[in-house]
C-alpha cells in the first residue's frame, strides 16, 4: 500500500513533501522518493492521496504496483 | 510646477486608515490639468505620494520607477512548490539561456539563500530588496520562505523583504508577514470573475484538495479579495500582477484594476503574456497570442486614472539579481557564493546609497529645469523615444550594446516613462547577428526617436529608413531632460515644415521568442 514518485517526471519542486501527513517523501536531489514504508495513500487522514493531488505533473505521483492497494493492512 | 503636494504630517503612531485613505485617493499619473507631471506618483520622485509610503517604496525597484534607475533587487529560490497551476506556466522548463518568470537554475535553502543575499549585498551596495517570487509560490511552503526573512533579517536587517504570492494562502500568513517586518506583497490577480479564471487556472490544491474548473477560480478569487484587504488594514504595500491575456481577460482586467483599487492596491502591473510554443505552456502550446505592444499600452492607460500603473517590469526571474533589466545571477551560484570572501559592511552601503541618492536629486532638478523651458510650448502631438541607457537615468549605452530600450511617451506636458522593450532575444549561440538589426527595428518601430551614447554609421542609416531618428548628440545626458530638449527641436522642425508629422505602426512585444537551446 504506497504511492511511488516516478522519477523521470518529477521536477523536484517539492510541493508533495510538506503534504505529506507521513512524513514519507524525501528530496534526492534531482527527485523526491517516497518511502513505501512510510506511506498509507493518505488512508485515515484525507479523502485522496495529497501528494497526487498537488504534484503539477500528471501521473507522477502513481500507485507503485510492487505494493498494490490490495494488500493494505 | 512639479512641486510636491503638501501631506499632513503623521507624526508618532502611523495613522494606517490615514494612509490607505491616501492611498484611495491618490489617482496616480496625472497630465490632466496640465500640471506637467512626468509621470506615477510611484515613478516620477515622491510626487504627490504621502511620505509614509514614499519611504517605503523610494529605495524598492519595483515599487517605483524611479528606483529602478538606482537600486538593486535580488530573488532567492527557496520555495519552488506551487499549490495553483496556471495556464501560462509550465514548471517543467528551465533553459539557462532563458530569462523569464518561474525559470530558476538553482534550488536554494534558507541558510544558502542568506549567505547568498549577504553576498551579494556586499558586492553590490545599491542591493536594497530581497524578494521571494518562485518559482512556484512563496507561501505554499511557508516555512522555508520564512525561515529565510529570518535569516536574513538577522545578518543584513537594513534589507527589505518582500514575497509574491497567488494569493491562496495568503490570508492565512498575513500574520506573520506582518511579524516579519516584510512590508511589500506582490498578488498575482488575472481575474475577479471566476468563468474566466477557469479559463487560466485548470486547478488549485485547497484544503488538502485540488479543486477545478469555476469552482477552483472562486476560491481562488475569494483568497486573494481577503488576503489584499488584510494586507490593506494593517498597511503592508500590496502591488498587483495581472497577466493580460488577449481574448482572455483583456477587457477584464479594467474590472480587476476597479476591484483591486477599491481595495487599497498601491500599484498595478499590467504584463504581457509570455507564450510560446517551445516554453511548453498550455497558452504556449494552443497559440494563445500575448499582446502588443500598443495592446498593452492602450490597457495600461485606460487604468491609469483609476491607479498607480507599473511600466517598468522587466518579467524577471525568479533568482534574478542586480538592477532591473539586468541580471547578474550567473555571478552568485552556489558554489561562488561558498567560495566568496563575505563582509557585510553596512556603513559602506549606507555611503553608497546617499551618493546615489545625490544623483537621483540632481536627475530631478534637471527635469523641471527643462520642463520650464518646455512650457508655454502648447502641441497635441506626442511621439514616443526610445532609449539606450545602462542605468542612473543617463543615455549612456551604445545602439549595438543595448539589450533594451526604454520608451518615453513625449509630449508638451513632459517625458513619461511608459516602458522598455527587450532586444536580447536573438539567441547568442546560433542565431546570426544579421538578424539583430531588424529584431531591434521591430521592437522600437513605434517610435520616433532612439536615443543613444554612440552608433554606427550602417545602423543610423537602417534606422533612418525605418523612420527612427538616431540621436547620439545627448550622450551621457539625462534622459528625460535630452529627450525633452530633442522633442522641442522636433516640434519646431514640424511647425518649420522641415518634417512632416507621422503615427508610427505598432511594436511587438518580445518578438521572436528565445530559441531554445538543448
Amino acid at each position: 500500500m504506497a504511492f511511488k514518485i516516478v522519477s523521470s517526471q518529477c521536477t523536484s519542486c517539492s510541493a508533495c513533501e510538506a503534504e505529506c501527513p507521513n512524513e514519507a517523501i524525501s528530496d534526492k536531489g534531482t527527485t523526491f522518493v517516497i518511502d513505501p514504508a512510510k506511506c498509507t495513500e493518505c488512508v485515515g487522514h484525507y479523502d485522496s492521496p495529497q501528494c497526487a493531488a498537488v504534484c503539477p505533473i500528471d501521473d507522477t505521483c502513481v500507485v507503485d504496483p510492487k505494493f498494490p492497494r490490495y494488500q493494505a493492512a | 510646477m512639479d512641486s510636491p503636494v503638501n501631506h499632513p504630517a503623521h507624526e508618532g503612531a502611523v495613522d494606517i486608515d490615514g494612509i490607505m485613505q491616501q492611498i484611495a485617493e491618490h489617482k496616480g499619473c496625472g497630465t490632466e490639468g496640465g500640471s506637467g507631471k512626468a509621470s506615477c506618483g510611484s515613478g516620477a520622485g515622491q510626487g504627490d505620494l504621502p511620505t509614509e509610503i514614499w519611504e517605503k517604496v523610494k529605495n524598492h525597484p519595483c515599487y517605483s520607477e524611479e528606483a529602478h534607475h538606482h537600486y538593486a533587487r535580488m530573488h532567492v529560490a527557496v520555495a519552488p512548490a506551487c499549490n495553483i497551476q496556471c495556464n501560462y506556466c509550465n514548471r517543467k522548463y528551465d533553459c539557462a539561456n532563458e530569462s523569464r518568470p518561474g525559470v530558476v537554475s538553482e534550488k536554494l535553502t534558507p541558510e544558502a539563500a542568506s549567505r547568498k543575499v549577504l553576498a551579494v549585498a556586499s558586492t553590490i551596495p545599491q542591493m536594497t530588496v530581497l524578494g521571494i517570487a518562485g518559482p512556484g509560490d512563496p507561501l505554499a511552503n511557508p516555512a522555508k520562505t520564512f525561515k529565510t526573512f529570518e535569516l536574513i533579517s538577522e545578518v543584513a536587517p537594513d534589507i527589505k523583504l518582500c514575497l509574491s504570492t497567488n494569493g491562496l494562502a495568503l490570508p492565512d500568513h498575513v500574520d506573520t508577514i506582518e511579524k516579519f517586518k516584510v512590508d511589500h506583497v506582490t498578488i498575482t490577480i488575472n481575474m475577479v470573475d471566476p468563468e474566466i479564471g477557469a479559463q487560466i487556472y485548470p486547478w488549485i490544491f485547497w484544503n488538502h484538495r485540488r479543486y477545478t474548473g469555476v469552482e477552483a477560480s472562486q476560491i481562488l478569487h475569494e483568497r486573494q479579495m481577503l488576503g489584499l484587504e488584510m494586507l490593506t488594514e494593517r498597511g503592508i504595500l500590496a502591488k498587483i500582477n495581472s497577466v493580460m491575456i488577449p481574448g482572455v481577460n483583456d477587457q477584464h482586467l479594467v474590472e480587476v484594476n476597479k476591484a483591486v483599487k477599491s481595495r487599497g492596491a498601491f500599484l498595478h502591473n499590467i504584463m504581457p503574456l509570455i507564450s510560446a510554443p517551445e516554453h511548453g505552456t498550455v497558452f504556449g502550446l494552443n497559440g494563445q497570442r500575448g499582446p502588443s505592444a500598443q495592446e498593452l499600452k492602450a490597457l495600461q492607460d485606460s487604468c491609469e486614472g483609476e491607479m498607480n500603473m507599473m511600466r517598468h517590469c522587466r518579467q524577471c526571474r525568479a533568482d534574478a539579481v542586480g538592477l532591473l533589466g539586468e541580471d547578474r545571477s550567473a555571478e552568485f551560484t552556489t558554489e561562488k557564493i561558498m567560495d566568496m570572501e563575505i563582509a557585510y559592511d553596512s556603513a559602506g552601503r549606507k555611503a553608497y546609497q546617499e551618493k546615489v541618492e545625490e544623483e537621483r536629486a540632481a536627475k530631478v532638478a534637471a527635469r523641471s529645469e527643462e520642463l520650464e523651458a518646455l512650457a508655454g510650448t502648447a502641441s497635441d502631438i506626442t511621439v514616443l523615444a526610445a532609449v539606450a541607457t545602462k542605468g542612473s537615468g543617463l543615455i549612456n549605452e551604445h545602439f549595438g550594446h543595448a539589450k533594451e530600450f526604454q520608451i518615453y511617451e513625449l509630449s508638451t506636458a513632459g517625458a513619461k516613462f511608459v516602458g522598455h522593450r527587450r532586444v536580447d532575444l536573438y539567441c547568442q549561440g546560433g542565431y546570426g547577428d544579421e538578424d539583430a538589426l531588424p529584431t531591434v527595428i521591430r521592437a522600437i518601430n513605434d517610435c520616433h526617436a532612439v536615443f543613444v551614447s554612440k552608433i554606427g554609421g550602417c545602423p543610423k542609416a537602417e534606422l533612418t529608413a525605418a523612420g527612427i531618428e538616431p540621436v547620439d548628440e545627448y550622450a551621457h545626458g539625462f534622459i528625460e531632460k535630452s529627450a525633452l530638449k530633442w522633442f522641442r527641436t522636433y516640434l519646431e522642425r514640424v511647425a518649420s515644415g522641415e518634417v512632416e508629422h507621422t503615427r508610427h505602426g505598432d511594436a511587438s512585444i518580445r518578438q521572436g521568442a528565445l530559441i531554445n537551446v538543448a
